[in-house]
């Protein structure tokens, strides 16, 4: 038996397939993934994500700890309740691990990190907060819903009470804001507009119970993982680890090369890495034909030798095998995927698959 | 509770087999099965006139979630594929004893067959395996 989050009897009792995901009991589907994820991209889907990392960092000078820490830069952070993807990287470069930071005030940030990494952040964090006189504050209580589809944001507002949904509404996205002590964020990991809350163990059931009122599908874990893959978005553990570092990861965008001055923990091996040139790159594979991509599947790059998988699924979307593959950096417009001994042609394509429903790319 | 038709026999890796008038069998995976892969995405039939031996593996079924393979039941050699599983796999999904079969093949030996398991016998092997 696994950790179980304040939404564990609503998933037995939404009929939810439960399986252990880094340690906890978490649904990864309510009867069809794919029906789920294109309830997602058409309608509402929620996802229970109170597995997730929560931590809280304060300190007076906890933007210069995050300006160390992280490869992205705070200082881009002007306004109130902004957020910022970055890695967490640690000295060669590699990634400790991927999170959301929340810029709240000049003393407080909060961060969201992965609940298959907990432990290691912490540690990390933890190892590097005292030379900045930051506390680190984990918030394990709270629970975290994600509402995610093109009308999530109009049932979010709908059973909000009338404060909670003054602050929300006008919430451009990624940013987030304190409704009382609910934090309510337009973020997620689909592609779709939604938002993500963070809030109370007893104020989720009731919220959760009132946005499947509203219509709003249960989605499992299933469904998040190829709305993510479609929508352009890394897995850690997958897609990156702490051997490989963003530039070999599709995620040098994430890298804050500049103010030059600015020192943080892994630039000089990403620096050293990028004058003499990753060997390896992040692609995006659509498989020509019929079948399944899968993670680890072998990548045969005619002259320029083999890469990998690392993350493979069908697209309900495109109705077509999709990839993430780290390939050799002179990879050209397609390369061959193995597949039960036979090599099926596959085209290299430039992420997102799929954005608010769209295709983004030619089938 | 899944769906175990008494008419049908099934193998321990969970095919179902029903025996034909004209002396072939049709193989398809059991209602479990299906329910445990969940959506179907592509299926990978083997090809008319193959001979295969007892438990070899010759067809594949992917789900979004995973691949897995289908194994024969016994010895034998395949006489037809379903063809239509190509564009709507998830037939398997939805009609998993009927127009979601796999292939139809012609035992070597047809005392193979008694080495199956009956509807109520594979039901205390899908209990058994639960634990």
């Amino acid at each position: 038996m696994g950790n179980k989050t304040p939404l564990y009897d609503e998933h037995v009792a939404a009929g939810g397939k439960l399986v252990d995901f880094a340690g906890w009991d978490m649904p990864v589907n309510y009867g069809s993934q794919v029906n789920e994820h294109h309830t997602v991209r058409n309608d509402a889907g929620m996802f229970d994500v109170s597995h997730m990392t929560v931590v809280d960092l304060t300190g007076a000078r906890v933007r210069d700890f995050l300006r160390y820490l992280l490869a992205n830069d705070v200082s881009r952070l002007k306004d109130s309740g902004k957020a910022l993807y970055s890695c967490m990287l640690n000295e060669s470069g590699g990634v400790i691990d991927d999170l959301i930071v929340y810029y709240l005030d000049d003393e407080h940030f909060r961060m969201v990190v992965n609940a298959g990494t907990r432990d290691k952040d912490l540690a990390w964090l933890e190892q590097q907060a005292p030379a900045f006189s930051v506390t680190v504050t984990e918030r394990p209580q709270l629970a975290m819903v994600a509402v995610q589809g093109p009308n999530a944001r109009a049932r979010v507002l709908e059973v909000l009470d009338a404060d909670a949904r003054a602050i929300a509404e006008p919430l451009k996205p990624f940013f987030g804001a304190f409704a009382g002590d609910w934090f309510i964020a337009r973020t997620g990991y689909t592609g779709e507009d939604g938002f993500e809350v963070v809030l109370p163990p007893a104020a989720a059931v009731t919220f959760w119970q009132q946005l499947q009122a509203a219509g709003v599908a249960p989605t499992g874990l299933g469904a998040r993982d190829t709305l993510r893959l479609e929508a352009g978005m890394n897995l850690y553990g997958s897609d990156m680890d702490e051997s490989i570092t963003p530039l070999e990861a599709a995620l040098t965008w994430t890298i804050a090369w500049e103010p030059q001055e600015r020192d943080f923990i892994g630039r000089s091996a990403l620096e050293k890495q990028r004058s003499e040139g990753a060997r390896n790159k992040l692609v995006g594979l659509l498989l020509e034909g019929k079948g399944v991509l899968r993670n680890h599947q072998k990548v045969v790059v005619e002259n320029d030798g083999e890469g990998e998988i690392t993350s493979g699924s069908f697209s309900p979307t495109l109705q077509r095998a999709i990839a993430f593959a780290r390939v050799p950096k002179e990879t050209g417009g397609s390369c061959q995927v193995e597949i039960r001994g036979k090599l099926l042609p596959a085209r290299v394509v430039k992420p997102p698959f799929v954005r608010n429903g769209e295709a983004q790319i030619e089938l | 509770m899944s769906n175990i038709p008494v008419d049908l026999k099934y193998a321990k890796t969970h095919e179902w087999v029903r025996m034909n008038d004209d002396g072939s069998v049709t193989v398809g995976i059991s209602d479990s099965a299906q329910d445990q892969l969940g959506d179907m995405v592509f299926i990978e039939v083997p090809e008319a006139g193959q001979s295969v031996a007892a438990a070899e593996a010759c067809a594949v079924v992917e789900s979004v979630k995973a691949a897995s393979d289908v194994y024969a039941p016994i010895a034998g050699e395949i006489v037809e594929v379903n063809a239509g599983l190509a564009d709507s796999p998830e037939t398997v999904n939805t009609d998993v004893y009927g127009e979601g079969w796999i292939f139809r093949m012609t035992p070597t030996d047809k005392a193979e067959l008694d080495g199956l398991m009956d509807a109520e016998t594979y039901e205390s092997f899908l209990a058994s395996e639960d634990h």
